[in-house]
């Protein structure tokens, strides 16, 4: 119990996805304007990376590793990655019409989000063995996101009322602005090891 | 680039990856294993080497293949193309190069969600011919690798105070941690940016034309 905890601390905060791993930037980047699409975003992102990082788990230690298909692993992954995420689309505007209005325009562009794909490779680079391990794992990874993509969201809100330097506008100035957000993650390295 | 009705030619192609269009420093995408590799110099040459051999082999294929692809279906037609390709190169680093396999861990499978490569495969390669594809690989992987390589040099002579491994400043200069860091990365790149933002308005604004 105290170990899933600690996986789940450790994804979400100390090894932030966006912040320490770089992963998942292009969103992080592009989709951080306003809060409310920050939300939907991070909110589709954990949604997805959960259900994917769950499947892909079940995927390689009950077909891959029995048939000795491990070299497979990247191709089927995005395959699946690819498929939940049409799948989630798909039900989500079937049976939960709000939902599919709040984040559904988001869902689409997730297939190519490298911190879905990223999880579902961490999972067995950093060697967690249960489903359970890889469900805490991907879902507070995915909250991870979350945290980081509203704080910036919010920072660049109130970046509308500030007098840049024109060569600073737009791209460099958010760029600045990650790079202190990850000073300030870099606090949570150094509690444990995993 | 589609509202041109003229697709540019493989001449075109080959240039405008290197500055015009450049997919890091103009496009701004492809920017996971932008910052996450390229701490040193060698890391960022090899990602930046292994990238374009993907897109090279994905815009042959893609391009070859353009006239049997569905449109609903193309987006899985690159990806799966891509995913083969991205195994290859990540078979052959670990033969070869192990050590930097290690070191780039999970960010040689993550080409495969690159932007740069489904975005080349889409714009060019499934509407062009093959030579125009190959053109287009060349110049948009070149221009990837130099900025990868610029941000690895940033980085690695202010954080490690070498180059390539080889320890080339003066033992009493500081090195500076941060751009081994996270940090580092999302410094560094801003400041490029920055930079190469204030040479273009400058450059427009001693043509003297106002908009950029």
């Amino acid at each position: 119990m105290f170990d899933l905890l600690f996986i789940g601390l450790s994804a979400a905060f100390i090894n932030n996805f966006v912040l320490t791993y770089f992963l998942g930037i292009c969103p992080f980047l592009g989709v951080s304007r306003k809060i409310d699409g920050a939300l939907g975003m991070g909110a589709a992102v954990t949604f997805v990376m959960t259900v994917a990082g769950g499947a892909t788990y079940l995927l390689h230690q009950y077909v891959l590793i029995p048939l000795g298909l491990e070299i497979l692993q990247y191709i089927a992954f995005i395959f699946v990655i690819a498929g939940t995420v049409q799948f989630v689309e798909l039900y989500v505007r079937r049976f939960y019409e709000p939902l599919h209005a709040a984040f559904g325009v988001y869902l689409p562009m997730i297939t190519t989000n490298c911190a879905v794909l990223g999880a579902c490779l961490l999972i067995w680079s950093r060697g967690y063995t249960t489903l359970a391990e890889a469900l805490v794992f991907s879902f507070c990874g995915g909250l991870g996101f979350l945290t980081a993509i509203v704080i910036m969201a919010g920072l660049r809100e109130e970046m509308v009322f500030a007098d840049i330097p024109q060569p600073l506008r737009g791209v460099p100035v958010s760029l600045f602005i990650a790079a202190i957000l990850a000073m300030a993650f870099t606090g949570f390295a150094g509690i444990g090891a995993r | 680039m589609s509202t041109v009705p003229q697709l540019p030619g493989a001449g075109e192609r080959l240039t405008q990856g290197w500055f015009a269009e450049n997919a890091i420093f103009v496009q701004l995408i492809g920017m996971c294993p932008t910052l996450a590799v390229t701490s040193t110099l060698p890391a960022a040459v090899t990602m930046g080497l292994a990238t374009t051999l993907v897109l090279l082999a994905s815009n042959i294929v893609t391009s070859l293949l353009r006239h049997h692809l569905q449109p609903h279906l193309r987006i899985l037609v690159y990806t799966l193309t891509i995913a083969t390709f991205v195994t290859i190169v990540d078979r052959l680093l670990a033969a070869f190069l192990p050590g930097m396999s290690r070191q780039l861990g999970p960010y040689v499978p993550l080409i495969i969600v690159n932007c740069l490569i489904i975005s080349r495969a889409e714009a060019c390669a499934s509407r062009q011919s093959v030579l125009i594809a190959i053109a287009d690989a060349l110049g948009q992987g070149g221009g990837f690798l130099l900025a990868l390589s610029s941000l690895g040099l940033v980085r690695e002579l202010l954080g490690f105070g070498s180059l390539w491994g080889v320890r080339c400043v003066p033992d009493e200069w500081p090195t500076f941690l941060i751009f081994g860091l996270p940090a580092g990365a999302f410094l560094t790149l801003g400041t490029l940016v920055a930079v190469l933002n204030a040479w273009k308005l400058s450059r427009s604004a001693s043509r003297g034309d106002n908009h950029v």
